[in-house]
């Protein structure tokens, strides 16, 4: 089972201290932090995608890059990768492009975003959200299997004789994940094509993550890619840990009450008991965690997010010390005992490879001028 | 005999509460009406100011709480819906509104409500037809043409029935909206087997 991390980017004012730090610190923060999570001994670093403040991560791929030069078993992913707003064949170039800086330590994990006016400022209208998802990853898919893509859809500008450069590394695209909070049709899309499904399962009540993954497991089977038990499910979560559980209660307080995204409705004591959402001992988060498992089934990937709400870079290393050397080698040894053999791990790109029968060089070499790129074609005049 | 279920709706926030003793009232009236009609009927009251906080909490968070997604099933499986709000400033309550706006927008599409609601005076009583009935008209409800409008002087009683004929109107014409259509079957389940292929999905279909 993988267990990692996964931020949003949030550049949000420490309610203790009044301060907010400034774009600049917190990207270098968050480097920080993705460093630090190999080093403790996680497995995934995932970055989400915006393009409006309080967030500065609207270019993922760069940070990943750079993350990926700094670390060396890291498996880097994203959360999420807007398929709804981005050119689908801007992401099969940028990604294809990452999985060989990473040495294919790369997978994806798309969704829709919630941010009704970034589909204007992209063109796009938020209403067609689930049809933009639907249409785009489709044509990826294609961008990323076949070498020369002829397509036309409802919404980007038709391809003739495209090909999509780099090649996905040793000719296997990235693995992907879809995740959504609550819409059934992209737990269905996953189910189609066997790929993974990711519950951000920090905002809701268990129950509704349960009838999700059901629905994602019951369908993955339903469209013949094994039985239910052996999809690929991705779970969120949200801790704070101290040794004390009351030093955890004290601290965390003030960046729950003040969170934009929590502040000002229920209490943390009420948060905690309706959602995931654990703040206590390393102990109490090893027991809520392996809670999990009691109602999606044996599941691939753990992320927790540890670094939002104005919390400080100090504090967040301090999170990472504790998953990485009380919490996480706790889980990995209890999931794994409880797992049976037939239930697969995630995939990464050395399973990808195997399954394919080995690494292939898929390079497109085009009858072209080596030095310019025309073609015979292009150099009609 | 058939048995449907009337939800009622309350937004009223005394005790004792006038809309409360309307909503009561057009219950009584309705289960009354259903029986004449060969059918009976269960009645299930949701006072909403039990569920205040329960309300906040869902705007801030997204989700209803387990109290209040018991009354939203409550609401969205009836058969019929009476709903009664007290006029605050000109209008139904916000504790009213708020209600409406944790529901999904499809949630009472084709449901027959009976709407109406209270106020200390009659400078009031158009509030169901320029207020509640637009906003029941955007869920896609069904509306029976008789609202009740309440003013504390019409709980004076004596010679003056119109209240009380009113009440009875606008149960009757409740009743004959549900009597005959097949009994509500509860709220859809979001996670059955869709009906649509993905590979329609596919097409943009």
């Amino acid at each position: 089972m993988q267990f990692g991390i996964f931020t949003v980017s949030d550049i949000t004012t420490d309610p203790t201290t009044g301060r907010t730090p400034s774009e600049a610190e917190r990207i270098k923060a968050v480097l920080t932090i993705a460093k630090k999570a190999e080093e403790v001994g996680l497995d995934v670093f995932a970055l989400g995608e915006h393009h409006n403040p309080p967030f500065f991560s609207s270019s993922p791929t760069t940070t990943l890059a750079y993350v990926a030069a700094q670390t060396s078993t890291l498996q880097l992913s994203t959360s999420t990768t807007l398929i709804t707003t981005n050119d689908p064949v801007k992401i099969a170039e940028d990604y294809a492009m990452l999985q060989h800086l990473a040495d294919g330590r790369v997978d994806l994990m798309m969704g829709r975003g919630n941010t009704g006016p970034v589909y204007p400022w992209f063109g796009k209208d938020i209403r067609d959200g689930i049809p933009l998802a639907v249409e785009n990853y489709q044509l990826l898919r294609r961008l990323w299997r076949e070498d020369v893509v002829d397509w036309e859809g409802q919404y980007r500008t038709p391809l003739q004789g495209f090909t999509s450069t780099p090649r996905p590394l040793d000719g296997v695209p990235p693995f992907v994940w879809h995740g959504s909070i609550r819409s059934p049709q992209i737990a269905e899309q996953a189910a189609y094509y066997g790929d993974g499904f990711f519950h951000n399962h920090i905002f809701w009540p268990p129950e509704h993550t349960q009838r999700m993954v059901e629905f994602y497991r019951r369908r993955y089977a339903h469209y013949g890619h094994g039985s239910a038990d052996q999809a690929i499910v991705g779970l969120g979560g949200q801790v704070f840990m101290r040794q004390n559980s009351q030093d955890a209660v004290r601290e965390f307080r003030p960046y729950f009450d003040n969170a934009p995204v929590y502040g000002g409705g229920p209490s943390l004591e009420d948060f905690s008991s309706q959602t995931p959402l654990t703040v206590g001992s390393p102990q109490q988060v090893i027991e809520r965690t392996l809670g999990f498992r009691d109602y999606v089934g044996d599941y691939q990937r753990q992320l927790f997010l540890i670094d939002h709400a104005g919390l400080p870079l100090k504090t967040v290393l301090e999170q990472l010390d504790l998953l990485g050397e009380e919490v996480v080698p706790v889980l990995r040894r209890e999931f794994a005992a409880l797992k049976p053999a037939h239930v697969p791990d995630a995939p990464t790109h050395a399973s990808l490879v195997a399954a394919a029968g080995g690494a292939k060089d898929t390079t497109v070499h085009a009858p072209a001028d080596d030095v310019t790129g025309a073609t015979a074609e292009g150099a009609v005049r | 005999m058939t048995t449907r279920t009337i939800a009622v709706v309350s937004a009223g926030l005394s005790n004792p509460s006038s809309t409360r003793l309307l909503a009561d009232r057009l219950a009584g009236a309705t289960v009354a009406a259903l029986r004449a009609r060969g059918e009976d009927a269960t009645v299930e009251v949701v006072e909403l100011r039990g569920h205040a906080r329960d309300l906040a909490d869902n705007l801030t968070t997204g989700f209803a709480n387990e109290s209040l997604q018991a009354a939203v099933d409550t609401v969205v499986g009836a058969d019929a819906v009476i709903a009664v709000t007290p006029v605050f400033s000109a209008s139904y309550s916000g504790l009213f509104k708020t209600f409406v706006d944790v529901l999904d927008k499809d949630a009472l599409r084709g449901t027959p409500v009976l709407l109406a609601a209270t106020a200390g005076t009659a400078r009031h009583s158009l509030v169901v037809e320029f207020a509640m009935r637009p906003l029941f008209a955007y869920l896609q409800a069904v509306p029976v043409p008789t609202g009740v409008f309440a003013a504390a002087e019409d709980w004076a009683g004596g010679g003056d029935r119109a209240l009380f004929d009113r009440i009875d109107r606008a149960a009757g014409e409740l009743a004959d909206s549900v009597a005959g259509r097949p009994v509500a079957t509860g709220p859809v389940d979001p996670f059955a087997d869709p009906t649509t292929s993905f590979e329609e999905l596919l097409k943009g279909r």
